[in-house]
This record gives C-alpha cells, structure tokens and sequence, in this order.
C-alpha cells in the first residue's frame, strides 16, 4: 500500500469542504473576525520601549559627539550597537531592522558648537512603529542641552550662557506621519491568521473523537499524514481569503501604502498559516475534548498577541519575553509583513524572518504526526 | 504483496488479551471463525466485547497473543486487515453533517473503490435511500442510520463484518430485515461476527461464544452451548407464582427462578439435586410441574452467575 494516497488525502480534503460548508456559524466567523479586529485595533496602544538598537555616523569625531554618544545611552533608550558607521551601513541596517535609529554628526558639529552656531544632528528612524520611537526622540531633544553644558569647561565655559539648543532633525523613515494604523493593520493580518486558524484546526482532530468518527477513520487505511495534510488544505485556503480581506481593508479603508511586492507576502504567508494550522492539528491530538482544545489555542494565541510586537513594540519588553517573542511565528511574520509592505522589503532581506517560521511549522506538525494516534490504545 | 490463500479460518486467534489500566478486560481469548459463517459474540455489559473486536481489526493492539484475520497477522498486518474488513462501530460513527450520499462517497474514496460512482449509487439503490440520498445523516431515524452504517461498511466489498450490537435500539421490522440480509451476505460468502445483547438473534447464528468479564464461556451451536451448560429446567404453572418464586429461591440445587409469562422457570444445574430438593413443592399438587429444556437465557445467566462466583 503507497505511503501517502492521493485519493484518501483527497477524500479528507473533500469531506472538510463540505462539513465546513454546512457549518454557517464557524464560517460567518472566520470571515467576520478580520473586519471586527480591524475595528477594535484600530486605536493605538502606547508603551515607553527602551534600549532601542542605534548606529551612530559620526563625520564629527570631536569630544561634543562622544559626549552626546555617552548621554545617549545614559538616558536608556538608546543602546548603541555600531558606534563609527558609514552612512551606506547604516542606511542598510536600518532597512534590515537591526537598529531603530541612526544618529548621524555632521562633519562640523564641533566646529559650529565652539562658534556658537546652532549645530544640527540628523535622526533617521524607522517610524513603522510609531508607538516605538516616539518618546526615544523626545529623549534626545531633552538630554542634548544639559549633556553638552557639562562638556564646556574650562576656556569654553563663556559659551554655557550662549549654548542654543541643538537643531535635532529627525527623519522617519517607512512611516514619516507616524500613523499607528499603518503598523497595526499589517499586523492585523497575521494576528487574525493566527487566531482563526489555530481555533478552527485545535478542533479539527478533536471533534473527529468526540463524535466518535475518529474510530471510523481509523479503522479505515487512512494514514495519518493523509488526515492532517488534508485537514489543513481547506484552512490555508480560508487563510488566504482572510489575510485578503485585511489587505482590502487596509489599502481602502485605512490607506496604508504598499511598497514592497504583494505575489512575495502572499508566498510567504504560506508556511506562516502553515505553521499555525500544524500548531492547531498538534493540540487537537493532545486535547481531550473541544473544550480543551479551545483553551489550548488561546493558550498559544495570549502570548503570540502579547509578545510579538503586535500590542507592545517588540524592543520595549525586557529580555524573557523578547526571548519567548523569537519562538513564536507570529514574532516573525510581523516584521515581514510590515518589512514588504512599509519597507518595500525583498525576499533577501527577510529571509532572517522566513526561516524561523518554516523550522516552527516542520517541528508543530511533527509533534502533530508523533502524537497522532493510529490506534484507540 | 504476498499472496495469501483463503484459509477456511477466516479469524484464527489465540490468547489474544488486553488491559486497561492494570484491569484483564479481555483474557486470553482462542476464537476461530469459519468462512461464510455468522458468529454470535454475546456477553453481559462490560464483559469485553467492543474490546476484542476492536483488537480484531487494529483499532486496539492486544498486549499479548497471536493469529491472522483473514490470513493476514493481528499485530503485523492490521493495515491490510483493515482495507478488508467492514467494522460497524456500537455507536453511531459516521458523519452527522454529512449526507447519506456524501458519507458513502466519502469512504468509498478513503477505500479506493473501483468505479466509485455506480459502487455508491447502487448502495443507495440496494439500501433503499433513493430520493432521500440527500438527507444529512444526523437527522435519520435509529433504523435508517443502521441501514446506513451498514451500508457504509459494505462499500468496500469486505471479507469479514465485525458488526458491534448493530441492532440495538432498532424496531423489530428492520431487525428482521438486517438479518435477512445478513444471511444473504453470509450465503455469498462473507463472514460476519456480530455481537448482540439479545437472544433471539443469538439463535439466528450458526454459531456463537459467550464471554463474561473478559473470558470466553462457551462456544458452539446453539444446542452444543445449551447442552454443554447441562441444567435442567421445570417449568411451574398455577396461582400464587410470586410467593412460590420466594419459597423457591434459596432451595438447594436450584439456581434460577424465572418468571416467564404465566409460568415460573425453575432451573438447576444438576437435575438430580434440583429434582430430590424440589419434591416437596412438585408432590404437593398445588402447582403443575413440566419438564422443559433449558433455554438459551437460561444458560447465559447461569454462566454470567458462575463466572461472577469465580472472577471476583
Ligand atoms: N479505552 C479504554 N480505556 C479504559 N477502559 C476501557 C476502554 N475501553 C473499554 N474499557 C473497559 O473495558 C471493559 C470492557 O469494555 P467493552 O466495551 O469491551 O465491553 P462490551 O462487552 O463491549 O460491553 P457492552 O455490551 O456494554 O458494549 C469495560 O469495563 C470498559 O470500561
Ligand atoms: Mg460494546
């Protein structure tokens, strides 16, 4: 007998089509959750994140710089991970989302300071999450003044009454008004697929035992991969169909600019409701009863939406839950799909993001096909 | 693939066992099964049944014990003995939100049936459920939901029906139905074990075995089980039956007393301790005293009471 029939996974593909077709409710929900969560996030949720990764260009060199550098860190938001970038570097690392900031000097920093010009400092950042960067921007307009009024002893003291504010030029990059939705919504997309899509397949195996059909299965050839690929077809599909609903949404009624290229999301949000739809087949194999299974799946839904960096900015968590964050997929898919929609990200550029999700999704579904039982033992 | 002789064992097992949580539910269970026969499994509540028949076509795997089904090995080849077999489930096990019509296609499909369609439409046609072939299984009635789940466990042409208390909750007109057919499908040659809690379907097998808290009892005909139990029954007619049924009770050598429509079935398992300890009440004259052999029930009964006496 072959290892895997196409006529049987065929047969599983058919039978969830049409008991997902006579259930109305669930479908309804499926496709009513999108535009309902839209319209709950559509508010923005404010934090106070730290310790924002920054490289700093400093053409400068001179001890104003350094010392504005150290207060910079001082204040706590800023932690500075590439001090002497060139400006191509940083332009790229902050395309790639290593650092949320570049900080650049101008070449005569010093030179104006001493002269008692007003001199300038260019803050680029990525704004494609405004609740992130604004109060480190605050930040530096607040400590430039009194870090610098420290630096001027000695022959420079007579220029402390003269200091004029330093001119702190910020450029948002991605997202230059700063508007949440433009963050949220993205996002929106892969907290919906996670919820839907766990749900509905948590119950997938479970309802198959409850109803006592599982025992009509099993003692059919059917093999096990066979029911749980053909289980997840039907929910990529719904997948799909959601995560369209919410680019409709967003490019309509929210008006959030799509740069990058929607055929590359669209690929890529394969193994994302891939690896969610594997999570689900894999606790409803555990799950006793459609009961646990829910609970399972907000289990694993709480702290996807708590930690990803959909509710909180991502930097702004201390280190275990940043750690508990890179686990799941949606941490991930975040930043890929506001990376391809506000960055106008290439496939190379979040490959970093991709694979994290397809090792998640191949170890889910074979923890699901380990414990999917092939008999009532 | 091996090719495998048709063996006239069509099940062929020995000491097949299985426990649940340190429980014996079944104990070392020796059944063999002929080609084309229908074999009884009959046995109280609890006694193992459902355990062993699963056991039979891998749903459960037995912690020791061997054989083949259909010539194929219990342990080893239970993929092949479940493409063969045709198991209906004690509970109804097919899809409610599905249709009759969908619910055949579906396992036809699982099954890869030859010519699916004409397999499925002459399913519906033999079964009767032309014109209703759209109706959601849910909402079938008991005896038509039987009807369909043997029907879908017959979509795959199957070798051996392990059928579990199939009729339970049906009408006696489809009961006599279902076994008219059964038999039918026994003449073709397909073997079929059924289990079942009543006793004249029992006397519709050609033969059957008693289990009780897991072991089996009896086995044989009908008249081998009845003999080889060797009680003797009286059966007692007259007034006052209720009070001569408490008198009788704690006698020596009687072991059951049965009413039975107007009359009270006395029985023993030996007939010369039932006969000498009865004597008083049959030379009394009050009550009419007869002579009848032993019914199958009877047999039953006395068995559950003996295994009761010795398992616990
Ligand atoms: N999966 C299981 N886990 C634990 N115990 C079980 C399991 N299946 C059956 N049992 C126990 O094994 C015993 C035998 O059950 P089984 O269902 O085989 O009896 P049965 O003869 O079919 O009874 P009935 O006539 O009521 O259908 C029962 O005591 C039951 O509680
Ligand atoms: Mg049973």
């Amino acid at each position: 007998m072959k290892a895997f029939g196409v006529h049987r996974f065929w047969a599983i593909v058919l039978k969830e089509f049409i008991q997902m077709k006579r259930d109305r409710v669930t479908f309804a929900m499926m496709v009513g959750i999108p535009p309902i969560q839209l319209a709950l996030f559509g508010f923005a949720i404010n934090s106070d994140p730290k310790h924002l990764p920054t490289a700093i260009v400093n053409a400068d060199r001179g001890p104003f710089a350094r010392a504005l550098v150290w207060g910079l860190a001082q204040s706590g938001y800023f932690t500075v991970i590439r001090e002497s970038a060139t400006e191509a570097e940083a332009a790229r690392l902050l395309q790639l989302g290593t650092v949320q900031f570049v900080v650049n000097f101008p070449e005569d920093f010093s030179r104006r300071l001493i002269r008692g010009e007003q001199p300038s400092v260019l803050v680029e950042a990525d704004a494609t999450d405004p609740a992130a960067t604004g109060p480190a921007l605050s930040a530096i307009r607040a400590l430039a003044e009194p870090v610098l009024r420290r630096e001027l002893t000695g022959p420079l003291a007579h220029l402390r009454k003269t200091l004029s504010p330093i001119d702190v030029q910020v450029h948002a990059h991605y997202n230059p008004e700063n508007i949440t939705q433009y963050n949220v919504v993205p996002g929106l997309m892969g907290v919906v697929l996670t919820m839907t899509m766990i749900i509905i397949t948590a119950l997938a195996i479970t309802r198959e035992r409850e109803r006592g059909t599982m025992e009509t299965l099993l003692a059919t050839p059917v093999r096990p991969f066979e029911v749980m690929s053909g289980k997840i077809l039907p929910y990529i599909m719904v997948g799909y169909l959601q995560a369209s609903l919410i680019l409709l949404a967003a490019r309509f009624l929210f008006h959030v600019p799509m740069v990058g290229s929607l055929p590359l999301l669209y690929a890529v949000a394969l193994p994302f409701i891939a690896a969610n739809l594997a999570v689900g087949i894999t606790f409803s194999t555990i799950a006793r009863n459609q009961l646990q299974a829910i609970q399972m799946a907000f289990f694993f839904f709480l702290p996807s939406i708590l930690l990803s960096g959909f509710m909180f900015p991502f930097r702004g968590m201390p280190g275990w839950a940043q750690g508990i964050g890179a686990c799941l997929p949606l941490t991930h898919f975040l930043r890929i799909v506001r990376g391809i929609l506000l960055k106008g990200n290439s496939l190379t550029e979040i490959a970093p993001e991709l694979w994290p999700i397809i090792l998640f999704m191949t170890v889910a579904l074979t923890v699901g096909l380990r414990r999917y039982r092939q008999t009532l033992d | 693939m091996i090719a495998h002789t048709q063996p006239s064992d069509v099940i062929d097992v020995v000491g097949i066992t299985k426990s649940f949580s340190g429980k014996r539910e079944v104990n070392a269970i020796d059944l063999r099964v002929r080609r084309g026969e229908i074999f009884g499994f009959l046995g109280p509540n609890g006694s193992g049944k459902t355990t062993f028949i699963r056991m039979l076509c891998g749903l459960l795997t037995p912690e020791s014990g061997s054989g083949t089904c259909l010539g194929y090995d219990v342990i080893r080849d239970q993929r092949e003995i479940r493409a063969r077999v045709g198991y209906m489930t004690q509970k109804f096990s097919f899809y409610e939100d599905l249709s009759i019509r969908e619910n055949l296609d579906f396992i036809a499909r699982l099954y890869a049936v030859e010519n699916r369609r004409q397999a499925v439409d002459a399913s519906i046609e033999r079964l009767g459920f032309q014109g209703r072939s759209g109706q959601l299984a849910g909402e079938l009635s008991g005896d038509w939901k039987q009807r369909l789940a043997l029907a879908t466990c017959l979509i795959h042409s199957p070798q051996l029906l392990l059928l579990d208390e199939p009729t339970a909750g049906v009408d006696p007109k489809a009961r006599r139905e279902f076994w008219e057919q059964i038999h039918g499908l026994a003449n073709e040659g397909l073997t079929v074990l059924i289990t079942t809690h009543y006793m004249d379907e029992a006397e519709r097998c050609h033969r059957l075995a008693y289990i009780a808290y897991g072991t089996l009892l009896a086995r044989g005909t009908v008249d081998e089980v009845v003999a080889s139990a060797g009680l003797s029954t009286w059966e007692v007619a007259g007034p006052g039956l209720n009070e001569l049924a408490r008198e009788l009770r704690p006698v020596e050598g009687v072991r059951q007393v049965v009413p039975f429509g107007n009359t009270l079935h006395v029985t023993g398992s030996n007939a010369h301790a039932l006969d000498s300890f009865t004597s008083p009440w049959r030379t009394r004259g009050t009550h009419q005293w007869t002579r009848v052999p032993s019914r199958l029930e009877d047999v039953f009964i006395h068995l559950m009471d003996s295994a009761r006496d010795n398992f616990s």
